[in-house]
């Protein structure tokens, strides 16, 4: 367990390694700079700027100071938004986009749970039916499209919920719906499938044989043994949901991780490009990591090594 | 009134899988009864619905597959009528099963122990600590070593034969009065095989249970059954006690099965004796003896019409055309004799 443990937090750190070169390259290849604006500064000031943020050095000579201050705990500063440092942003940016995402991940997994093991129990009849147009939609409707669509309807046709911002908990229905519409469907295909090829199988003939009832059949015997690939995707899903989607945060207003990211990146506030990007890589490692130990706690078969 | 005198008594039993290509009949009217304490032995090739009439006793039926017709009696419930509520407290408690493959027979994600438990938290009022003290009496029962041990793993940690055991113990841990052992060897080394079905014996002695043992090995039926049944293509064509069946056989498929057994002690090198063709479609069965395509001394009348069952003893009947004929033969040499 020890060296699995070590072996594990090697692969994250060449993991991020990689991350960060590939980002800085990238960013650094997008034409254009921080300093270039609708607004005529004199060149003299550019360079001037450019020399204060160290962007006149050669580009190796830039990333290794950016991940010097990195492995000290300094994320840098941001460019463009005067005084605020990059861990400041984001950790202001973050729990708003984390309390949407994890709210909107649990909706998405309880329902996509539950669907999928109704749609399996019924298969081909009318509940499954309804369930696979559902989740079909789910998938193939764009988060944009969703969220558009429940703001006309909700928001201003009916003018049942407010359409922008976080400042009651009737407003956050309309972006966790429009989050967990994605992840919802698609851990319902996922479930359904699991379900019925675990009823398949035959422990469940054995369960049956011993008397055991339907619902324990279901949510005891076949369950367990449905949700592996649930989780396998949990992982990943969690990590990109908890820090935000650009569009929902867009289209209903709300200040987030998601939509500071996208921004970062047109204003190329470079310091805040890589410590987002960053940041994600580590929730996304470390999501990994905990969906492999909990395999291991339900599925007891499994080894890690 | 005759019923309450059988354990089980099956009558006329039908069970149809309804496939999209149309309705195949599994078991085409199947009529046995079984005694307490006895061990009979079902034996028929694959695809001949000796599995599907054992299942219907523990509604193991599933969609597409039902019940069609006939009756199902057993220790007192009428099984084709009973609700699945009371049927549920029946299974595991009255009549148990083992399967074929102890590898996948069990749950992959809980513990033996999790899952022996299980039968006693269904059928008993125990409470923890004695579910537990049973669980451990009834490894030792089956010849589990270090059962406190044994019992917090999974089955992942156990071989195919202790796996098995463990089933056993599983399937006896109520003390049912049937046990329905579906091939319970077939996946298993040839050692372990023994050792499984003398240990199966020895357990029906000990607790006094009858045992069903659904199997194509004519081998392990010979050691261990009171009475066989032969079954073809959903129908029963001969039944009867061991002896007769491998002494006397009446039915050509019978005795093809017999003859297809390989023989340790012989010398000389023959080769054996296969039953030639394969089985038939059960989407379509013909309108006569089943077997007759297949059968060597197939007559006219064997397509055309299934043969009504013959007595040969109290205990011994079978279904062939050629039975009939010898019985006829018999008859007429004796009216010729007055």
């Amino acid at each position: 367990m020890g060296a699995y443990a070590i072996k594990r937090i090697g692969y994250a750190l060449l993991t991020i390694f990689f991350i960060s070169i590939i980002t800085f390259t990238l960013m650094n290849l997008i034409p254009g700079g921080p300093f270039l604006s609708e607004k005529n500064i004199p060149p003299e000031t550019v360079k001037a700027l450019n020399v204060k943020y160290g962007l006149d050095k050669p580009l190796p000579q830039q990333y290794l100071n950016y991940m010097g201050k990195l492995i000290t705990g300094d994320l840098g500063d941001s460019l463009k938004q005067k005084g605020r440092s990059a861990d400041d942003i984001i950790f202001t940016a973050f729990p708003i986009s984390a309390k949407l995402g994890g709210i909107s991940i649990l909706v998405a997994v309880i329902l996509g749970v539950f669907m999928g093991s109704v749609s399996a129990l019924n298969r081909g009849r009318f509940w499954d039916r309804l369930l696979m147009v559902v989740s079909t939609l789910g998938i193939a409707v764009p988060s944009f499209v969703m969220a558009a669509f429940l703001m006309l309807v909700f928001g201003v046709k009916l003018r049942w919920l407010p359409t922008m911002g976080l400042h009651s908990v009737t407003a956050f229905i309309m972006p966790c719906a429009t989050l967990a519409f994605y992840p919802m469907s698609y851990i319902t295909r996922l479930m359904r499938s699991g379900m019925l090829d675990a009823l398949d199988q035959d422990y469940i003939r054995t369960a049956k044989s011993k008397g055991v009832g339907k619902s324990l059949l279901l949510f005891k015997h076949a369950l367990r043994n449905a949700v592996l690939p649930v989780i396998t995707y949990l992982g990943p899903m969690i990590a990109y949901t908890v820090t935000g989607s650009f569009v929902v945060e867009t289209v209903f207003n709300i200040p987030g991780l998601g939509r500071e990211f996208i921004q970062c990146i047109t204003a190329r506030d470079y310091p805040l490009v890589m410590s987002t990007t960053i940041f994600l890589a580590v929730l996304i490692v470390l999501m990994n990591l905990v969906v492999d130990l909990s395999y291991k706690l339900i599925d007891p078969r499994i080894t890690l090594q | 009134m005759m019923k309450q005198e059988h354990l089980l008594d099956i009558n006329d039993l039908k069970v149809s899988f309804f496939t999209p290509a149309g309705e195949v009949k599994a078991v085409n009217g199947v009529t046995y009864t079984m005694d307490y304490g006895e061990v009979l032995g079902i034996v028929g090739e694959s695809g001949s619905g000796k599995s599907v009439s054992a299942y219907t006793l523990t509604g193991l039926v599933d969609r597409p597959g039902r019940i069609v017709g006939g009756s199902v009696n057993f220790n007192g419930h009428q099984i084709e009528k009973l609700p699945e509520k009371e049927f549920r407290k029946i299974r595991g408690k009255e009549v148990s099963l083992i399967f074929q493959d102890p590898m996948t027979s069990l749950n992959p994600v809980f513990t033996i122990g999790n899952q022996l438990e299980e039968m006693l938290r269904l059928h008993t009022s125990k409470n923890r600590a004695q579910r537990r003290q049973r669980a451990i009496e009834l490894l030792n029962l089956v010849g589990v070593n270090e059962p406190e041990k044994r019992l917090k793993q999974y089955p992942h940690e156990f071989s195919g034969g202790m796996r098995q055991r463990v089933m056993i113990a599983m399937a006896l841990a109520c003390e049912p009065k049937l046990l329905i052992a579906d091939e319970p060897t077939t996946a298993l080394d040839v050692t372990i095989q023994a050792q499984i079905m003398e240990l199966m014996v020895d357990l029906k002695k000990k607790i006094g249970m009858s045992v069903m043992l659904i199997t194509h090995d004519l081998g392990v039926v010979s050691d261990v059954c009171d009475r066989i049944a032969v079954m073809y293509a959903g129908k029963i064509v001969e039944i009867g006690t061991t002896d007769e069946i491998f002494y006397e056989p009446k039915h050509c498929y019978t005795n093809g099965l017999l003859r297809s057994i390989p023989k340790i002690n012989e010398t000389t090198h023959e080769r054996l004796i296969p039953i030639e063709g394969t089985p038939v479609d059960l989407l379509n069965p013909p309108a006569g003896c089943p077997f007759a395509p297949r059968c060597e001394s197939c007559m006219k009348i064997c397509l055309r019409q299934m043969p009504e069952f013959i007595q040969h003893s109290e205990t011994h009947k079978s279904a062939c055309w050629l039975n009939q004929k010898a019985l006829l033969e018999k008859q007429e040499g004796a009216n010729g004799d007055e």
